[in-house]
């Protein structure tokens, strides 16, 4: 997705509400552009009268934030401790071999960011994997590598 | 939607809306939390609106379909409850439903299959107060969970909603309303068990001297296995507001805050919602029911660090800072948000606040134990039956939660340990399982009430592997900004993977007791003084598990990677190729028909194979 300019200045405006806005305007362009594009922490420190070293740092100490760019599709894996006692480390384990990269990683190819997660409340249902906002619970090893043959025949079928 | 300049308005609209209300009313609840909508309730409450509709239930019966909040029995969703029978169904699929309205809601007869069966007796229960994880709870924050549409103000009202907070403007004064919260012996429920009565105290006077302070809901429920807060967000939004809003009547606040984990987006909606139809209504705003209080909340999202549940860590991140923790004292009761005094609670806190004055604080100092008044939610995970969200009396044993209520250990495991309070807290073994649970008893035990997480882990589970999954956690976590916890749960994590791998050398153990001691006792925040504990407790109670990894190169559960092998007993193998076509590292060879071997030094022991053997044909060891 292109960055766009005018865009991540409307929504630093729109944030722009007084102390403590910069986490906020820094979530919305997370969520538009699924990373922090190098303007927007320039653009948000200009206008919101904050350091850019307090903007790099608020950016680089949560996890919710990344300055790199998200692939296609993403993948979250439930590192919760229920997760963990059935088995999710296998799970992950799975997917960083078949997609060849470590948790936080993106494919070259930029279809797949791999990343993981702490806990997303849904313990029942452990080990979850999350693609694309859509939940899968009680996943395998097995069921994982069914998890990315879907999307990728979903995907040449676009 | 008319405004509530009155309490009498308020009263009156309760009477009205009583009738449209009425807790016997027909309707099929189904679960909207969380875990339910991963199962796939969102199609099967439509199927029921569909199959309602086709099959003309209307006409004869006027029966709704209620979206609810977490009913808490997590395990066994998507759930139905039939009401106001309270036919429990769980399990239910989009099929199920045609047959779930002529059988039951219009024939009055039950469907076996989807009858609940107990996993403990097989006996099979039909009404929803029967199933042993309801009927051994004492659901009060969490009672009406299952049973209210949350994004329906009105449903609360009816329900008494509001009430409290009513009461507390027109016959209480602020030190009534603090002298109650004392009384009633409420501790913080987050973790750290603080009065929230002599909090709240605290807060008044210095807002009193400085003419400006803030309330916070802390809901960055960041434990992982802990999920209570959310579904109290989730299923009773209002709850937390009239909470908040009596609190802020009794400090003098106006302003208030939910920070609230970015990975709830169900809670945030809610919560959002509520806020929107309480201002709608005059329950927050300039001039609250016409007492000319003013008090409104503000949402503020958090971006994903478990530092910010620490209060101090929180208020900066509030102001739009890293979410670092600062030394205590001053403590957020004098200067808190943007150096005004500020009081923290947490979401269960902030819910049992409009209990409290409801029945009065003699009524509620009635449950629980003489140190630990009330009840206490529990989320119960990992390898028990029945996974779900427990609201109980403070006292009750842990193996009454375990068991009664949580079903025991699938599969006919033993249980090893529960692990209480998450990241900070402790692993028990199964000889304490007769322990109540009160702050006093568990502490005494190495383990704290914490938040309320509760871990089973089985005979399959690995101590040590435990402890180091923690020490992971806990090191991710470290903001970093002191040297004990920055590098103390690094070096402590580092030698738990080193013994997991199999690299465990003598001295090992009293290491990690000297950095455990180091990190506790210099540690700037509560995230670094606690982060030991999951090791200590292991150490304290599962040593032998330690030892067997360090001195025989053994891991007991057979979990550490470094000290197993696989491999294939040949007489059960059938040679059917399916673990070798799936072997990523290509450590499995042999042909049709023919028993396959695998060779330990390519084999990366991802367990792959042992999934896919129908045989069990593969063994560790």
């Amino acid at each position: 997705m292109p960055v766009s300019i005018n865009e991540i200045y409307e929504i630093i405006n729109k944030e722009a509400q007084g102390d403590g806005s910069l986490i906020a305007a820094l979530e919305e362009i997370q969520e538009r552009y699924s990373y922090l594009p190098a303007e927007a922490l320039i653009l948000a420190s200009e206008r919101l009268g904050v350091p850019l070293s307090q903007a790099y740092s608020v950016a680089t100490f949560y996890n919710a934030f990344s300055l790199k760019p998200k692939g296609k599709h993403c993948l979250h894996v439930c590192m919760g401790t229920a997760c963990h006692v059935r088995g999710s480390p296998q799970v992950l384990d799975r997917l960083e071999s078949k997609l060849g990269i470590k948790a936080g990683e993106t494919t070259r190819d930029h279809l797949f960011t791999l990343e993981t997660v702490n806990c997303l409340g849904a313990c029942a249902l452990g080990p979850i994997v999350v693609t694309d906002g859509e939940y899968s619970g009680q996943m395998t090893t097995v069921k994982a590598d069914r998890l990315l043959k879907t999307i990728l025949q979903a995907g040449s079928e676009e | 939607m008319v405004t509530l300049t009155s309490p009498a308005l308020l009263d009156n609209l309760r009477v009205k809306l009583a009738d449209s209300y009425k807790p016997d009313r027909p309707c099929v609840t189904v679960c909207g939390g969380t875990g339910c909508r991963v199962y796939g309730s969102e199609k099967v409450w439509e199927a029921f609106r569909k199959e309602l509709a086709t099959q003309k239930v209307d006409a004869k019966l006027s029966m709704d379909v209620k979206v609810t909040g977490c009913h808490g029995f997590c395990e066994k969703g998507p759930l139905v409850v039939i009401r106001p029978q309270g036919v429990f169904y769980a399990r239910v699929k989009i099929e199920d439903v045609p047959e779930i309205v002529s059988e039951t809601i219009l024939g009055g007869k039950l469907i076996d299959r989807l009858v609940y069966s107990d996993p403990q007796s097989g006996e099979k229960i039909a009404h929803e107060e029967d199933v042993p994880f309801y009927k051994n709870q004492y659901r009060l924050i969490l009672n009406l969970n299952g049973d209210l549409d949350p994004l329906q103000i009105d449903e609360y009202i009816a329900r008494g909603g509001y009430g409290s907070l009513e009461k507390v403007l027109t016959q209480m004064s602020p030190d009534a309303v603090i002298a109650e919260i004392k009384a009633s012996g409420l501790r913080g429920r987050g973790g750290a068990g603080f009065s929230t009565g002599i909090k709240w105290e605290l807060c008044q006077k210095n807002v009193k001297k400085t003419g400006k302070g803030y309330i916070v809901c802390n809901a960055d429920e960041g434990d992982p296995g802990a999920y209570m807060d959310r579904s109290i967000m989730e299923g009773n939004p209002h709850r937390v507001i009239e909470g908040m809003a009596i609190g802020a009547f009794a400090m003098g606040v106006h302003q208030g805050y939910v920070y609230i984990r970015n990975e709830y987006p169900l809670a945030v909606k809610h919560l959002r919602y509520a806020i929107d139809q309480a201002r709608a209504y005059n329950l927050l705003g300039k001039d609250i029911l016409g007492s000319g209080y003013e008090f409104d909340i503000a949402i503020k999202l958090g971006s994903g660090a478990f530092v910010c549940g620490e209060e101090t860590a929180l208020i900066a991140s509030i102001e739009g800072r890293v979410g670092e923790p600062r030394p205590r004292p001053p403590y957020p009761a004098e200067s808190g948000l943007w150096g005004k005094p500020t009081n923290i609670n947490n979401v269960k806190s902030w819910a049992s606040v409009p209990i409290i004055i409801d029945k009065g604080a003699a009524w509620y100092a009635g449950i629980g134990t003489e140190n630990s008044k009330g009840t206490m939610i529990f989320s119960i995970v990992g390898k028990i039956n029945n996974t779900g969200l427990v609201e109980v009396p403070m006292g009750i044993t842990l193996r009454k939660l375990i068991y009664d209520i949580g079903g025991g250990i699938p599969n006919g495991k033993k249980i090893k340990a529960a692990q209480l309070g998450g990241p900070s807290g402790g692993c028990l073994p199964a000889e304490h399982l007769d322990v109540p649970i009160d702050y006093a008893s568990l502490t005494e035990l190495g383990a704290i009430m914490g938040s309320g997480g509760l871990v089973i882990a089985d005979e399959d589970t690995c101590m040590v592997d435990f402890a180091r999954y923690f020490m992971h956690f806990t090191q991710e976590e470290s903001c970093g900004k002191c040297v004990p916890c920055r590098i103390g749960t690094k070096a402590m994590l580092s030698t738990l993977e080193r013994i997991c791998a199999g690299d465990g050398q003598p001295g090992d153990i009293d290491y990690l007791l000297e950095l455990a001691e180091t990190i506790k006792s210099s540690s700037l925040c509560a995230l670094g003084q606690t982060a030991p504990n999951p090791v200590l407790t292991t150490l304290r109670y599962f040593r032998d598990e330690y030892e067997a990894h360090i001195n025989e190169k053994r891991c007991p559960a057979r979990v550490c990677k470094g000290l197993i092998t696989y491999s294939i007993i040949p007489e059960k193998c059938e040679g059917c190729m399916v673990c070798l076509r799936n072997c990523t590292s290509s450590a499995i060879s042999g042909e049709k028909q023919k028993p396959h071997a695998i060779d330990p030094k390519m084999c990366s022991r991802c367990g792959v194979c042992i999934n896919l053997c129908k045989f069990d044909a593969i063994t560790v060891n």
